[in-house]
């Protein structure tokens, strides 16, 4: 299970650093608001791998709370952040 | 066995979320981005939480797994509806490429 949380890391921390790029790069918000909640998607993910390795299930309700409010940061930037004249 | 399907289930999720990373950089414009970005959102994470379960297999872990996803099945449509909606209304697309373009007339 080692061999599997080392792969899994190295693949989960390369998709973080691109999805970082693109947080950076832009260049709309929404395009910072979609790699972001991608970037929350890949957390959970190495939340979970963390879990698995590590053989411990403390850090599950992360998991909970992540899924939960990992949605509400597009929302707000998608209605507040973006052309406010326009909002229905 | 049933650690290989974790391993397996573990490393396919990971992968979705290798695919969405590369989608988010190489494709041109929001909502071709948001097409490669739900991935790991749902299908990707799904999979991690289904190795997840097949790892330990007791009823709390399952039950908890179980929550998240249907949580993320409920938000990240939400989440999805609002960037898309906004996207169109701010002109961020190129509409000869949409097919069908429903809210035109709305």
């Amino acid at each position: 299970m080692t061999t599997v949380a080392v792969v899994c890391t190295a693949i989960l921390g390369l998709s973080a650093l691109v999805a970082v790029v693109r947080i950076v790069r832009g260049p709309s918000m929404l395009d910072r608001a979609v790699a972001t909640d991608t970037f929350i998607a890949m957390m959970a993910a190495a939340i979970g791998i963390e879990a698995v390795a590590n053989d411990r299930t403390v850090t599950l309700p992360i998991l909970v709370a992540l899924a939960l409010i990992g949605f509400l940061g597009s929302v707000a930037v998608a209605r507040f952040a973006v052309r406010p004249e326009e909002e229905a | 066995m049933i650690d290989v399907v974790a391993a397996v289930l573990l490393v396919t999720g990971s992968l979705m979320s290798l695919t969405a990373a590369i989608g988010l950089v190489r494709f041109p414009d929001v909502l071709t981005r948001m097409h490669a970005a739900t991935k790991p959102q749902t299908v990707g994470l799904l999979l991690i939480l289904a190795g997840i379960a097949a790892h330990f297999h007791t009823l709390p872990v399952i039950a908890m797994v179980s929550l998240v996803a249907v949580f993320q099945l409920v938000t990240a449509p939400v989440a999805a509806h609002m960037v898309a909606r906004n996207a169109y209304r701010a002109g961020m697309h190129d509409s000869r490429q949409l097919t069908v373009d429903e809210l035109a007339d709305g």
